[in-house]
Formats: structure tokens, C-alpha cells, sequence
């Protein structure tokens, strides 16, 4: 059942990747959906299984051996996997059926679904993975889907940019990721889970050296491998290329760089746990990049006006929550949230995916408003998602949307926490749940109410710039809006379900009394690792912050895009420089252009110039051939044409000779 | 003794071939067809029959084996033959790249009697040089394989092509000779040239020393390591498609080759000696050549450079004296002879239609050439390393085997797995993205049959070993363990002398 799960997408990326032209658009919209629709079905299944107790361990084939190296292939089933299994294909499945209705019009449908599919199968690679090897195998392969899927429409030169940035960013992580490997490997002679974990207690305080340096073990062997956790999660410093990800279909942005890939880092780290247990240094670590990418990220999503990019950095800042969840020990809490949010992410780039083909492929917020009368159930969709982003519920209870039940945890469990960096970390994710609140409300006023092109005001003029169409430019979004077909709202339904109920409905066994039975071995908690009984002795107000900043940013975003309308521009005027800083995301980009990409290109070309040209062949063979070519090239000139013959005679001469003397050896 | 006639024929088939085509008479176009026709047909026997050894091939076994020896000058030097593990995979890369190097050639108009049968004796000359168990007969092999690939690259080549076709000659021959002098040095020491004799010699370390920069002096430069590669890109850039095929598939193998069949077994005390000269080369290599490569504005040497960088991967992973790193590097010498040799052939495809190899000259070309554009895809995916394509394996396993002899090394070495990707990717960018703007390119048409047929394979091969790398690992390993026995002996009686 489980090689069914995780090899099915691959059969239907087969399928429509090398069979689509013959078989045509439907078929391979069919074939891809109804295979994930299998997977679908057999990971709930297989999800009760596990969580009843009935771990699996399925080999598949041996990978490459060398020396003591062994890496196989093999399916490690346990709760961790389950759970990734069941977002996964969910996810999924619901991209996929939706995508039937978002690609009608794309001329490339084989194409794109058979990239869906690609993903899905490399992305069960990497959560069903037993060793770290294999992991990296879905790690990489996720990050090829991604590259694939963002620089779909490949005519964009600002899509191709994206997909090589995300690539290459990933890559930096990636780099981090395989020093980690090696540095685990020669800490224990394996790559295998389960030899890394039974080694990993025996090993604590052991020094290692590694470039110059005297660290403890499984500190520099968790930082090495959380760096890969920041680039595929698009931590703070790593974080730069998932806005411009957003390039990609509105889907793909869903499943990819909500739902699922991007929340590989945060499986990594749970699935480390026993590792990280270790190393109070690298959760610390965790814990404080996670904080600072929560609030960092919630920031720029203050003041960005494309739709997509709002909720992209919505992501990036919840995707900080987890880490901090998973940084002060709480491995079931990080999990919990990265559960709940792929639903309620998924549904809210889905609706607003639905929003920009109502309005032609326009994703500028600022061009639209007044929608929920034109596409009401979009409408509803979009406030749902919210209403569970922002953690609406009833303080002191577990009654509320999914988000309220997984995050507001996560901010107890920051205050409660007694390891270095908690206490920031509270701050940071007490303060960006009021933002997140503010940007989510403001996306939903600004999209939603009021009339068509209220703040188009603020656009630079002239109004048409053309970044902000999609890949078929047919429309500003001046015509009414329609709602989009059953074949993308029922799937908005299903995710809405998650959205309401997904927090409710399992947060016994994700983080309440039951997680001890329904975690099992597959997370890891050392003795010292007191953090779900810490939370339950915190203070009153604590517990009310996150529902009191929540309604804060509910109100100041009410009165700015609803009551007083100028408020905003009034407000970027008081603070112009803060205000750039943020619209232009604290100015990464151009800080990693001038300190990286530029320099590159440059040493590159210096190198290629000065070194090899002037330097390396100047001394070398230019000084000593200019001479010799001033001899032969006459000669040449005169023999041209006969000079190989003689050659070849040469070479069957001798080659005659030595089969003379074989023979002549043999008798 | 059983498949005693197999390795000579392996010689001596290309060479039937070559007989058969200068026996055909005059320059008409049925001589030309039939040329192309009895290459190929030479090409392909040689490779079925080269299967047939790999099945005789016994890789438990760590010795030579299908030896056929000969008395050849006074009882000393003699025709010997063998293969191991090590050399095995060479030979069958040599016998399945050259149809596919044919095939490409078709379209060549220009001599193209002459050009086939260059192509045949440089065959011969190749798998000689794998083959060979006689340090005089390796020699004249490695050095002979000059002689055709000169003459290709200066008559079938491009442009520049003479200065290029100098310049390679220039710095393959200056090395050589150095290595000449040590052959006859160890001749005069052991009294024979039999390799599987000077492989059980033990030369006094302080000769070592001598021996092994002599021998590597020659190998460097055919790798080719920093900063003696710059004949590389230009002969690359000058030379014709199947040229630069065989140039980056094979002939920078034997580089790479010799240190694992010569430097490290016969000479193990100066390897070790050695050892922080040559990871620093190599790590200079990855870094230096990749943001090179960064720079290029033609695609072929943008290519080469990518190969020294990939190069330094080999020769790091060779010198790290553990079983993951010289394993890792004969598979990525392997990998890289099929990714380095279908890019080549990516490029051919492009320069076939419109005769540029400027990268500016494109774009778009996805339009026209979906199919290209997968088959590119794929062959840069695997240069770039990614898992599931041959070239992840060699790159991991040589990092792997690099990190536990230096972090340092395998620190900056695996910089070099995020410039691949930059400068692969904004390759592919470049040519394949975009939309079609050039005039030429309006009309260009997707791969021919005949072009499927040549990427195909390799394309196949790169994803099956991909998967399941195992065969090589194994067919090499006992071989490998030998070699890495003398070699960990140096390291522990240097450990004991410091002591």
C-alpha cells in the first residue's frame, strides 16, 4: 500500500510527462488527478493504521554501497511520515482537481500536470525517507518540481529569473544540508535513521573538529543540516526567493510554496528531534530564526499590494511559528501548525487564485475591491481562511478555527519555554500575530469591499505596468467578475473543512493528552524536555495575548481600509523611510546582489580574463607558441592536406608491427 | 585460457575498419556513404564485443584478468594486456561512446574517409590505453591518442582551430615527456616494464617523490587540473561535435586513470606527500573554473570549464585515500563521460543549425524544440548533480570521502554543488527560455531521428545509474580496495615513523 502511495504520482507524472501528447490534455488531467485520488484515499487510511499503532518499515531497493556508506531505498512509516502523508496528498489531490478549472485555458496542461505529479512523488520521497540520503534525494527533487513549476510560463523573463533564484538559494541551503550528512556520517559510520538515532545519545558532548575548529558534535552536525531546514523553508537570510515564487501558477503556489515544500524544513527538524535533543545550542538556533523570520516577514506583509506576495510572506512568517514551536522542544506543536496551515494556506491561495482569474489575471489588490458581491462564495472562502490564519476562537477553550488551536500553543509555549532566545521569541510572535491579523483583514477589505479600484490612487502612473498580468494579457480587471466553476469551489470546500475544523478535531493527539500514544518514537523528547507541562502554568494574560493582538490588528485594519480610507497614505507619509524599507523587504535583493551575485559574475569574468588569459596562458603556452606557430604555421600551410596521411601510415605501420610479433610471440 | 584473443580484438577491430575504408576508392558520395556506414558498423561490433567481455568479467575477483601477453622487444618490454576493475568501465565508455560519436558525425562532408578513420585509430589508441599491462605499450597509447585528436581538431575544427590544436598538442606533449624519462627510470630500476610487476616494486619514498611528479606532470595536464587547463575550452571550442565528445568523455579520463593505476599504488608514500597539493588544486579547480564558467558566453566553453571543476571533484576524491572517494571518483569519471559527452552532443544539435555556439545567438528554442529542451534538461540536471541522475552519486561519494580526510576540502568543495547550479541553469535560461526573437530561430527545427538516437541512450543511462549506480561501484570495488591496502599501508608506516 505504501510503494502505491508514494509511486503512483510518479506513474502519473510517467504518464502524462511522456504519453501526454498522444493521449491528450483530458487524459492526462484525469490520469494524474484519479492516481493522487488513490493516494488520496490510502494515506487517510494509512494514517488511522499509524496512529493505531502499526508502524511500517517497507525496503524497496538497495541505492549505492561504498566502504561502510550504505544507503538504500525504503519507506520508513511511522506517525512523522503519516502525518506528512496525509497533508501531502490532500494537498495534492485538491491542487490537482482544482488545476483542471485554473489550466482550462493553458496551453501547456501535460506539462503541468505531469509537474504536479513530479512533485507529489518527490515530495512523499522525502517524507517517507529512512535515511538521510534519501531525503535528500525528495529534497532535491522537490526543489527540480519547484524550478520547473515557477518558471512554468517560461516565455516571463521575471519567471525564469525566479526559478533559477529559488533553485540556487535552495542550493545555499542544500549546501549546509550535504556538509551535514557528511559530518553525520563520520560521526557514526551511517546515514540510516535508525543507527543515527541509536548513536545519537552516546555521542552527546563529543568535540569534533571541522574547519579549524573545536564544536560539539551534534551542534555543528544539527546547524549544517538546519541551514538546509532555512532554505527550503525560507527562513530569515534564505527567505528571498519564495515571494518571487509566487511567479508561478497560482496553484503551484498552493501546494508548493504553502502547503507542502516549504514546510520540508520543519518535517526535517522533527524528524531530527533526536538529534537536535542534543544540542540545546541548535534549537536555540532554531528557535531564534524562527522568531525572527515570524516577525521579520509579517512586516513586509504590511504594505505589499499583490495579492499573492501577501499571503507568500503569510507563509514565510508562519512557516517561523513552527520552527519556533520546534526550537523550544515542542516537536508536536511545530507539526500541529504546519498541519492546520496547510489547509487554511492552501485554501487561501486557492481562493485568491479564484480571485485573479475573476478579475482576468490581475493580481494588483490595489485594482480590485468590492468583489464579495461579484464572487460571493470566493468570498466566503477567503474569510474562512482568514478567520482561521488569524486564530479566531474562544480564549481558555479549544474552540476555534485550526489556526487558533495550533498557533496560539505555539506563542504559550514561547513564554513558557526557559531556552535561550525564548523570551525574544515570545515578543517576536506575540507582536507578528497582530500583524498577521492587520495584513490578512487588510487583503480581505481591500480585495472585497468597498468599489472597484479604490486605492488605485496610490499606483505609480502610468497604471499599466505589465508585470502584474498574467501570461495571457486580456483584461485589467475592468469588466465584472465572475465566479469561478464547481471544479475549483468544491475543492475550496474541502480545504475550508480543514481551515474550521482540522485544529478541533486533532489537537488530542497532535499536542493534548494523547500525543505521547499517537507520536509514539517517531519524535523525540529528552528528560529534560519539560515544555507541554511548563505551558500548562502560565499566566492568564499570556494566554489572552494572541486573541488580543489578533483583535487589534482586526480593528486599526477596519478603521484604515474600511472607515477612514485615506489612513493609509496619511500613515506612509508620517514614516516614509520605514515605509520603503518594508515595501521593499528590508532590501535583500539589492544587498545580496551587491554582496554575491555581482561580485560572482565579476571574479568569474576577472578570473577567466586576468587569470587564465593573461596570467596562465601569457606565461605558458601563448609565450611558447607564438614562437613555434611562427615555425610550423609556414609548414603547415605547404603540406596541408598530406600531413595526416603520413600519420595514419605511421600508425598501421606500427599497429602491423606488433601484430607481427603477436603472432610471431604465439607460436 | 579462455577469451585470450578478446582484448586484442578489441585493438584490433576499429582497426579492420579503418583498412576497409582506406581501401575504398575515390571521393564520390557512395565512398562517403559507405564510409560513415563501415565506421559505424566497426564502432558497433567493437562495442558488442566489448559486452562480451564485461560478461566474462568476474568483478570478485581483484586482479587483472583475460591477460594475453607477448614477448615484444628483448623479453622486456612486452605486448600485454589486461583489465580490472578500474579499467573495465573505461573500456566499455570508450566502446559505447564511439557509434554514438559516429552517428554524430554524419552530417561531416569534409574528408570524410579520413575523418573515420581518425576516429577509429583513435578508438584503438583509447581502449590501449586501458588495457595495456605494459608501462611502454601504455605510453605509446596514451601518447599516440594525441595524434589523431591533433589532427581532428586541426583539420575537422573550427576557426581557431590550428592555435588550438597546438596548444593542446604543446601541453599534453610537454608532460609526457617527463613521464617518458620516468618509464625508463623505473625500467632501469626494476628491469621490466611489466605493470603488474611494478605494482608489487617497492621504490625507495625519496625516488617516489621524482616518479610521481614526472607521471603527474602528464596526468594534470589531461585531467585537467588547475592551472594547467586552458587548452581545454579552446580545443573544446574548435574541435568538431564528436571531437569535444570524445575529448570530454574519454581522453580527460586517462588522467584521472593513470593516478589510480600508477600514482597511488606504485608511488603511495609520495601520494600521501603529495596529497595537500593536490586537494588544494582541486578545491582551486571547483571554485576557480566554476565562477569561470559563470562568465562564458559560448556554450562550449562554458561546458569545459564546468568539466575541470568536475575534474577537481575526481582528483580530490582520488587523493582522499578512503574507499567512498576513489570509488566516487571512477563513477563520477564514469557519470561525467556520459553527461559531459551528451552535452556536447546538446550543443552539436544547436551549432548543426545555425553554425553559433554563442550563447547570445539563442533563446526561446523551447518553442521550436520541446524535445531538445527535455534532453537538455536533463543532461544539466545531472552535470548539476541533482539525485536521481548519475552525477549526484560521484559528487556525493567523492565529498563523502573527502570530508572525512579534510573538512576544509570538502567545505569548499561542495561550494562548487551551488556555482554548478548557478551557471548551468543560467545556461539553460539563456538558450532554451525566453521567447524566440532571433530570425534564424523561427524556423529551427526539433531533434532529427538520428539525433534522438545518439541522446537517447545516454540519456537513459544517466537516469538508470542514477538509480541504481551499484554495477560500477561493485565492478570496481575489489580492484579500488587493493590499491586503497597500499595506500593506507604508506599512511599508517608514516603515521609510525612521526611517531
Amino acid at each position: 500500500m505504501y510503494d502505491l502511495i508514494v509511486f503512483l504520482p510518479l506513474f502519473g507524472f510517467l504518464i502524462a510527462g511522456v504519453f501526454g501528447p498522444w493521449i491528450g490534455d483530458r487524459a492526462s488531467e484525469y490520469v494524474t488527478s484519479g492516481f493522487l485520488g488513490i493516494c488520496f484515499v490510502l494515506s487517510w487510511i494509512a494514517f488511522f493504521m499509524v496512529a493505531g499503532g502499526a508502524d511500517a518499515h517497507v525496503p524497496v531497493a538497495n541505492w549505492f554501497t561504498s566502504g561502510k556508506l550504505d544507503v538504500a531505498w525504503a519507506l520508513r512509516i511511522d506517525t512523522l511520515t503519516a502525518v506528512m502523508l496525509v497533508v501531502v496528498t490532500t494537498v495534492s489531490f485538491v491542487v490537482h482537481v482544482y488545476s483542471i478549472g485554473y489550466m482550462s485555458e493553458d496551453p501547456s496542461k501535460q506539462r503541468f500536470f505531469a509537474y504536479l505529479s513530479l512533485f507529489t512523488f518527490a515530495m512523499l520521497m522525502l517524507v517517507t525517507a529512512d535515511n538521510l540520503v534519501q531525503m535528500f534525494f525528495g529534497w532535491e527533487g522537490v526543489g527540480l518540481a519547484s524550478y520547473l513549476l515557477i518558471g512554468f510560463w517560461y516565455q516571463k523573463p521575471s519567471a525564469n529569473a525566479a526559478a533559477i533564484k529559488a533553485f540556487v538559494v535552495n542550493r545555499i541551503g542544500d549546501f549546509g544540508f550535504a556538509l551535514g550528512i557528511f559530518m553525520t556520517f563520520a560521526l557514526t559510520g551511517s546515514v540510516s535513521f535508525d543507527q543515527i538515532f541509536a548513536a545519537a545519545p552516546g555521542m552527546a558532548g563529543k568535540t569534533v573538529h571541522f574547519i579549524g575548529f573545536d564544536w560539539d558534535a551534534w551542534t555543528i552536525a544539527c546547524l549544517l543540516l538546519f541551514m538546509g531546514a532555512m532554505g527550503k523553508s525560507a527562513q530569515f537570510l534564505l527567505h528571498t526567493w519564495l515571494p518571487d515564487a509566487m511567479e508561478g501558477p497560482t496553484p503551484v503556489s498552493a501546494l508548493i510554496h504553502a502547503a507542502t515544500m516549504v514546510t520540508a524544513g520543519v518535517f526535517m527538524v522533527a524528524r531530527l528531534s533526536p538529534l537536535f535533543e542534543q544540542s540545546p545550542v541548535a534549537l536555540s538556533a532554531v528557535l531564534i530564526v524562527g522568531a525572527t523570520t515570524a516577525f521579520f516577514a509579517a512586516t513586509i506583509g504590511l504594505v505589499q499590494n499583490d495579492i499573492k506576495r501577501v499571503i507568500a510572506y503569510s507563509t514565510c512568517s508562519q512557516l517561523g511559528y513552527m520552527f519556533v514551536g520546534l526550537g523550544v522542544g515542542g516537536y508536536g506543536l511545530g507539526m500541529f501548525h504546519l498541519f492546520t496551515h496547510a489547509f487554511f494556506k492552501a485554501l487561501l491561495f486557492l481562493s485568491a487564485g479564484s480571485v485573479i482569474v475573476a478579475m482576468h489575471h490581475e493580481q494588483d489588490m490595489r485594482r480590485m475591491g468590492g468583489l464579495w458581491k461579484e464572487i460571493p462564495v470566493t468570498f466566503w472562502m477567503m474569510t474562512i481562511g482568514t478567520l482561521a490564519l488569524t486564530g479566531v476562537g474562544i480564549p481558555f477553550t479549544s474552540i476555534g478555527f485550526a489556526g487558533f488551536v495550533s498557533k496560539d500553543p505555539i506563542i504559550e509555549a514561547a513564554f513558557a519555554s526557559q531556552r535561550f532566545g525564548a523570551t525574544y521569541a515570545f515578543w517576536c510572535v506575540a507582536i507578528a500575530a497582530g500583524f498577521t491579523s492587520f495584513y490578512s483583514w487588510r487583503l480581505v477589505f481591500m480585495t472585497f469591499f468597498g468599489e472597484r479600484g479604490q486605492f488605485s490612487s496610490w499606483m505609480p502612473a502610468p497604471a499599466h505596468d505589465d508585470d502584474a498580468h498574467g501570461h495571457d494579457d486580456h483584461g485589467h480587471g475592468d469588466g465584472k467578475a465572475h465566479e469561478s466553476p464547481l471544479v475549483m469551489l468544491v475543492p475550496l470546500a474541502v480545504l475550508a473543512l480543514g481551515a474550521v475544523f482540522a485544529g478541533m478535531a486533532f489537537r488530542h493527539e497532535f499536542i493534548g493528552e494523547g500525543a505521547a500514544e499517537f507520536w509514539r518514537k517517531s519524535l523525540s523528547f529528552g528528560p529534560e524536555n519539560d515544555i507541554l507541562e511548563r505551558m500548562e502554568h502560565i499566566p492568564a494574560l499570556v494566554s489572552l495575548s494572541p486573541t488580543l493582538a489578533m483583535v487589534l490588528g482586526l480593528v486599526i485594519a477596519a478603521y484604515m481600509y474600511l472607515v477612514d480610507r485615506k489612513a493609509p497614505e496619511r500613515l506612509a507619509a508620517m514614516f516614509p523611510a520605514l515605509y520603503r524599507f518594508l515595501l521593499n523587504k528590508w532590501y535583500f535583493d539589492e544587498l545580496y546582489d551587491f554582496l554575491f551575485v555581482r561580485p560572482a559574475f565579476a571574479i568569474g569574468r576577472a578570473l577567466w580574463k586576468t587569470g587564465d588569459g593573461a596570467i596562465i596562458d601569457g606565461l605558458g603556452p601563448d609565450g611558447v607558441s607564438a614562437r613555434v606557430l611562427d615555425v610550423t604555421r609556414g609548414a603547415v600551410r605547404l603540406q596541408s592536406g598530406f600531413i595526416y596521411q603520413y600519420a595514419f601510415a605511421m600508425l598501421l605501420g606500427a599497429a602491423a608491427f606488433a601484430t607481427w610479433y603477436l603472432f610471431g610471440g604465439a607460436r | 585460457m579462455s577469451g585470450s584473443w578478446i582484448l586484442s580484438s578489441l585493438l584490433i577491430l576499429p582497426l579492420i575498419g579503418a583498412a576497409f575504408i582506406l581501401m575504398l576508392p575515390g571521393d564520390t558520395e557512395a565512398a562517403k556513404r559507405n564510409a560513415r556506414w563501415i565506421a559505424l558498423f566497426a564502432t558497433l561490433l567493437t562495442f558488442v564485443l566489448s559486452l562480451v567481455a564485461w560478461g566474462r568479467f568476474d568483478p570478485s575477483q581483484s586482479g587483472f584478468q583475460m591477460i594475453e601477453e607477448h614477448d615484444w622487444f628483448s623479453h622486456a618490454i612486452l605486448y600485454k594486456l589486461g583489465v580490472d576493475g578500474v579499467s573495465m568501465p573505461f573500456v566499455l565508455l570508450t566502446t559505447l561512446l564511439m557509434p554514438i560519436s559516429i552517428v554524430a558525425s554524419w552530417g561531416i562532408e569534409n574528408r570524410v574517409k579520413a575523418y573515420m578513420v581518425a576516429f577509429l585509430a583513435l578508438e584503438t589508441l583509447m581502449i590501449g590505453v586501458f588495457e595495456a599491462l605494459d608501462l611502454v605499450l601504455f605510453y605509446l597509447f596514451f601518447e599516440g591518442g594525441l595524434i589523431p585528436m591533433f589532427l581532428i581538431i586541426g583539420i575537422w575544427g573550427h576557426g581557431n582551430r590550428v592555435y588550438a590544436a597546438f596548444k593542446f598538442f604543446l601541453y599534453t606533449f610537454t608532460g609526457s615527456v617527463l613521464m617518458l624519462l620516468a618509464i625508463m627510470y623505473m625500467y632501469w630500476t626494476a628491469g621490466t616494464t611489466d605493470i603488474t610487476v611494478l605494482l608489487k616494486t617497492a621504490f625507495d619514498p625519496k625516488v617516489q617523490i621524482w616518479l610521481w611528479l614526472a607521471f603527474f606532470a602528464s596526468f594534470a595536464v589531461k585531467m585537467p587540473m588547475w592551472p594547467v587547463h586552458t587548452w581545454l575550452p579552446d580545443a573544446h571550442v574548435e574541435a568538431p561535435t564528436a571531437g569535444s565528445v570524445i575529448l570530454a568523455a574519454i581522453l580527460l579520463k586517462m588522467g584521472g586513470y593513470g593516478f589510480i593505476r600508477f600514482s597511488l599504488p606504485m608511488f603511495p608514500d609520495a601520494s600521501l606527500y603529495f596529497t595537500p597539493l593536490v586537494y588544494a588544486m582541486s578545491v582551486i579547480a571547483i571554485v576557480y573554473t566554476s565562477l569561470v564558467a559563470l562568465a562564458q558566453e559560448n556554450m562550449k566553453k562554458l561546458i569545459a570549464y564546468s568539466s575541470v571543476a568536475h575534474m577537481g571533484f575526481v582528483t580530490m576524491g582520488i587523493f582522499s585515500g578512503n574507499a567512498q572517494g576513489v570509488q566516487g571518483a571512477v563513477y563520477l569519471m564514469i557519470s561525467h563521460g556520459l553527461v559531459a559527452g551528451a552535452l556536447f552532443l546538446c550543443v552539436g544539435v544547436l551549432y548543426d543549425r545555425t553554425h553559433s555556439l554563442a550563447i547570445a545567438s539563442y533563446g526561446g528554442i523551447v518553442q521550436r524544440m520541446p524535445l531538445y529542451a527535455v534532453a537538455f534538461m536533463v543532461f544539466t540536471m545531472a552535470n548539476v548533480g541533482l539525485p536521481g541522475t548519475s552525477g549526484f552519486v560521484g559528487e556525493f561519494l567523492t565529498l563523502v570521502g573527502a570530508f572525512q580526510s579534510n573538512t576544509w576540502v570538502a567545505f569548499f568543495a561542495t561550494t562548487g554543488v551551488i556555482l554548478s547550479a548557478a551557471y548551468a541553469l543560467y545556461l539553460y535560461r539563456r538558450v532554451v527560455f525566453g521567447v524566440i526573437e532571433k530570425s534564424n530561430l523561427k524556423a529551427i527545427a526539433d531533434l532529427s531521428p538520428r539525433e534522438i538516437a545518439t541522446l537517447l541512450p545516454l540519456g537513459l543511462l544517466v537516469l538508470y545509474y542514477g538509480v541504481h549506480p551499484q554495477p560500477i561501484i561493485d565492478a570496481s570495488s575489489a580492484s579500488l580496495d587493493v590499491i586503497l591496502r597500499t595506500f593506507e599501508q604508506a599512511v599508517t608506516a608514516t603515521k609510525t615513523a612521526g611517531l
